[in-house]
């Protein structure tokens, strides 16, 4: 269902689970449907024995890609105008990530009703794993 | 990335929506009122993403016949020039929803480059990419996409 600006409030948010317990494949599906094939999130001899990392890690994307749905979901379907994001901390395999929209303005332009966004995506150790802003259009 | 042809498909859109863990009808099923009320299924907001996929000379990809540096019989097959960059930041820009059927152009320009002093990484070298994203058959912008990405003069420490 579309939202209507008359049922907001600024600082109104949602969370939700967005990736839970990710697990080592669930980045796999992430690299072929999105064409990253780095082997850093997918390849553990490569990045144990030459990259040096403890084990594959989630692309950044795969993380930025879930978040949306606490997004999509609250705001309806194709509603979004903009959407952007910051990579502040690796996601690791087994990691629970939490998403978390506020509404930070709503206003009108041009006759038209638009919602500001701030979101935030924590691990389960409560550490920001993304964190950024969104518009979307919303019904009068 | 410069992509001559990324058709949006429907399969792939399901595939990328199963990827990210959202398995929203308007994403995964054409027979849905959801996708109908758009005349198909629609992108995710994150899908252009997936035009590497129609990139022939995308680095992130094993080609026939080249070396990949990824592990086979030894743990990296081939010397990769490490530039050490990192994916910073990502903002996509909706100009209207992307409809599965619809074929997609992608075109780059260069943004802005700065540099910025950090306690973990040393001296941090910021570069700005734009990517378009225009319907071939309209010439109509779908989706501009804002890369933010950066080099750190130091490998930063975990923190």
């Amino acid at each position: 269902m579309a939202l209507s600006a008359a049922s907001l409030q600024v600082g109104d948010s949602r969370s939700d689970v967005v990736l839970d317990n990710v697990s080592r494949t669930q980045i796999v599906m992430y690299a072929g449907a999105s064409g990253d094939y780095n082997p850093l999130h997918s390849d553990e001899v490569y990045v144990t024995q030459v990259a040096g990392y403890p084990t594959v890690f989630a692309h950044g994307m795969l993380s930025m890609g879930a978040t949306g749905r606490v997004l999509t979901d609250w705001v309806g379907n194709g509603r979004l105008k903009s959407y952007g994001v910051r990579f502040v901390n690796q996601v690791w395999p087994g990691d629970t990530l939490t998403a978390t929209a506020t509404v930070d303005a709503i206003r009108e332009e041009g006759g038209q009703h638009y919602a500001d966004f701030t979101v935030v995506t924590v691990n389960q150790d409560d550490k920001p794993v993304v964190t950024g802003t969104a518009t979307a259009i919303v019904d009068p | 990335m410069a992509v001559e042809r990324f058709p949006v498909e429907a399969s792939h859109i399901l595939m990328f929506a199963r990827a990210i863990g959202d398995e929203n009808p308007v994403y995964t099923d054409p027979a849905s009122p959801e996708a109908a009320a758009f005349g198909g299924v629609i992108a995710p907001p994150t899908f252009t993403m997936a035009a590497s996929q129609f990139d022939p000379d995308h680095v992130l990809r094993p080609k026939p016949g080249e070396p990949w540096f990824g592990s086979a019989r030894e743990p990296s097959g081939a010397e990769v020039t490490r530039t050490g960059k990192l994916h910073a930041e990502q903002h996509f820009e909706y100009h209207r929803p992307l409809v599965a059927g619809e074929v997609l152009t992608a075109t780059e320009r260069a943004g802005e480059t700065w540099q910025k002093e950090s306690k973990r990484g040393g001296t941090l070298s910021f570069e700005e990419l734009y990517i378009d994203y225009t319907n071939v058959e309209t010439g109509e912008l779908v989706v501009t996409a804002r890369f933010v990405t950066v080099i750190p003069s130091q490998v930063p420490t975990q923190g």
